[in-house]
């Protein structure tokens, strides 16, 4: 028996270890060829299809055929039951004042991500200027703005928020999101700033310097895009407390102006009826559930991506 | 040369000597305020050059070249530093120059290249926009003229394939090409002077040599000038015109590069040439390492800076900082009371190691280790421009 040439001898566990990663996609997870839908688990990929088709549900509730109107109450017409289980028109059945379930989980919906993607657009928007303006200026207006973060994320957002909206009494959609934003600038701005002063301190910020931009235009050019990533990341972890957020309000009844269907309300409407009929409560319990959990799960999934990417790098 | 206190790259008056003066640095200082004192880290440097002429600075780490350069281009950010003397460009002191003008200046007459490839480039910024960058703030160009400005620069640069390059972001680029990329983008405005700050440090010996050997294409065929910093001897080894050791701060020896490393005056250009690794040497011969450290900057001792690592170390030196004079001829100046060469150089040797002072020793030892002195031979990286 010749003797097997090159180090070949060698057991093979050591011999596993020392040859390293075999191909680019083990090297750098996320770099093959592959779709993005075909590199996520099993899971993740129940997720994404999820919110595809809440996202999708509530953008086209007015067009998905034989949907009944959310506030429409049949019994008092004489053409519906109240607290009915599963029909052929009524796929998830009727809460206790004869409405259909499933028509206001979709609507509901729509006010749920109404709400948490605006108040994250005006997040990133203005948490996102006076973040970066504050770490690439710095000097009085940095230490004032600052000051004004701390003090305002050391106030419950939940109780001011509730005590905005008892007080305002007029209850739509927009004032909740104005509401809202108050409350949602100051972690953007704490983030952005803190991310915008170790992007200040980097060599490609004095690069820019040196070939002679001016400091307005490094804040846009090569400040804010680099600030954006973070503000991004944050966001995709800040959707679902916002959805939460807004259900707590309308399980409050502090929400959406009754009849307006959102889940947390239903949730509330259903609670008076519990031990007769827990279906209506269920249903929204569980779609609350799903979406936030999808959420959460995607935002993991592209960090994960994230960091594979920036180790690639 | 009757006068030689005058050497010919620093001389202000001498122009029959070829090219106008670009840069004169006036007797710089630039300071940090430090919570544990002041941090001094140019302490009076002087220096001129001439327009197409290439200088090196070269020192240890904390030896104040990146500082100065950055003093000289105002670009020492922050509020706990502070820069006195004058830094004239075209007859201009840059330092009394206001933050709009000196913008003005910056990219369209004085570039720098930086360091490290990898944080000097955006990451979020398409590398094609890099490059054209400022050509689109300072000169009015519509779009495509840009484009074609950015793939003219990168072809010239020696980036392969400029094309697919130019949409690419800078993680999807080797260092090498990085670098290329950030010097094109220097260059893309056309300075009249141009400052490369270790612009090879970070990348691997193959690619240095070519990105040196582009530097100084570059230079030639623009009749740019260029202040290179580095630590690395061979870097500037038949590169550059001129050559400013520095030290602590200071400027320890200068004259034009040959010279430095033919007639090394200093001790501390002569440690720093020992401590070059040569592969005439045995294998396994320990490095000639320049015993101890640099100096803290905020605690300087007293009379020279080198003075505590030095092997011709004397009385003389603790007390006395010695200044920066001509010695020989062709304007050869160096900052050391016992220049290397000289009689009282070698009596203070033979003291030193009679004395049995440790730093003395290990030059002995290394000396002993390796029987040819002089210039290394082999620099790292040919030497050859």
């Amino acid at each position: 028996m010749s003797k097997p040439s090159g180090g070949t001898w060698a057991p093979s566990v050591l011999r596993r270890e020392r040859r390293g990663p075999r191909n680019a996609e083990q090297m750098f997870p996320g770099s093959s060829g592959k779709s993005l839908f075909g590199k996520m688990s099993w899971l993740t990929r129940f997720c994404t299809v999820w919110l595809i088709l809440v996202i999708l549900a509530a953008a086209l509730a007015d067009l998905i055929p034989g949907l009944p109107d959310p506030n429409y109450q049949g019994f008092v017409f004489g053409d519906g039951k109240t607290n009915e289980g599963p029909t052929a028109s009524h796929w998830l059945g009727t809460d206790n004042v004869s409405r259909d379930i499933l028509a206001r989980l979709i609507y509901g919906a729509r006010v749920s991500l109404i709400f948490a993607f605006s108040l994250v657009t005006i997040g990133i928007i203005v948490g996102g200027t006076l973040g970066s303006i504050a770490g690439y200026f710095r000097g009085l207006l940095e230490t004032f703005l600052m000051a004004l973060v701390d003090t305002w994320l050391s106030f419950p957002a939940l109780i001011g928020l509730v005590f905005i909206t008892t007080m305002l009494g007029m209850r739509n959609l927009v004032v909740l999101v104005l509401v809202g934003a108050v409350f949602v600038w100051p972690s953007y701005t704490r983030i952005a700033r803190a991310t915008a002063l170790s992007v200040s301190g980097q060599d490609f910020v004095t690069a820019a310097r040196a070939i002679g931009t001016s400091r307005k235009r490094i804040l846009v050019r090569e400040i804010f895009p680099n600030v954006l990533p973070a503000l991004l990341a944050y966001s995709l972890v800040g959707l679902p407390v916002l959805i939460i957020l807004e259900s707590t309000l309308s399980f409050l009844g502090l929400g959406v102006e009754i009849p307006t269907a959102s889940w947390g309300g239903m949730i509330n409407q259903a609670r008076q009826d519990l031990l007769i009929n827990i279906w209506p409560a269920v249903w929204p319990a569980v779609t609350l559930f799903m979406t936030v959990y999808s959420f959460n799960n995607l935002a993991d999934w592209v960090r994960t991506q994230a960091a594979a990417r920036s180790a690639a790098i | 040369m009757a006068v030689s206190e005058e050497p010919t790259y620093t001389s202000t008056s001498s122009e029959s000597m070829g090219g106008s003066e670009i840069l004169r640095v006036e007797d710089l200082h630039t300071s940090f305020f430090l919570p544990i004192g002041e941090l001094q880290a140019v302490r009076g440097v002087s220096f001129s050059l001439k327009r197409g002429r290439s200088l090196g600075i070269v020192g240890e780490s904390g030896s104040g070249k990146t500082v100065l350069a950055r003093s000289i281009m105002c670009l020492n950010l922050g509020s706990n530093v502070k820069t006195s003397g004058s830094a004239f460009f075209d007859g201009r002191d840059l330092l009394a120059l206001s933050r709009r003008e000196m913008r003005r200046l910056w990219g369209t007459e004085i570039a720098m290249i930086f360091q490290d490839p990898m944080t000097s480039l955006n990451p979020m910024v398409k590398i094609g926009r890099q490059v054209i960058e400022h050509l689109r703030q300072h000169k009015n160009v519509n779009r495509r003229e840009a484009k074609q400005t950015a793939l003219d620069l990168l072809n010239e640069v020696r980036i392969p394939e400029a094309e697919s390059r130019i949409d690419r972001l800078p993680h999807e680029l080797s260092g090498g090409m990085r670098q290329r990329v950030s010097i094109a983008s220097a260059l893309a405005c056309e300075p009249s002077l141009l400052f490369a700050d270790e612009p090879t440090t970070a990348l691997d010996v193959t690619v240095q040599h070519q990105i040196l050997n582009l530097l100084s294409r570059e230079q030639r065929q623009r009749n740019m000038t260029m202040v290179m910093v580095t630590h690395d001897l061979g870097v500037i080894a038949g590169r550059t015109d001129d050559t400013l050791v520095m030290y602590a701060g200071k400027v320890v020896e200068q004259a034009s590069t040959d010279e430095i490393f033919e007639k090394t005056q200093h001790p501390y250009t002569e440690a720093l040439m020992r401590s070059i690794p040569r592969t005439s040497q045995a294998s396994h011969t320990p490095l000639a390492a320049i015993t101890g450290r640099p100096p803290v900057a905020t605690h300087l001792p007293a009379g020279c800076a080198f003075s505590l690592r030095c092997p011709y170390v004397q009385p003389k030196c603790h007390e006395e900082d010695p200044p920066l004079v001509s010695i020989g001829t062709s304007g050869h100046k160096a900052a050391c009371w016992y220049p290397v060469g000289s009689d009282a150089n070698r009596e203070a040797f033979e003291r030193n190691l009679s004395d049995r002072l440790p730093q003395t020793l290990a030059v002995a030892e290394s000396l002993d280790a390796d029987q040819s002195p002089g210039i290394p031979a082999d620099l790292p990286d040919g030497g050859i421009a």
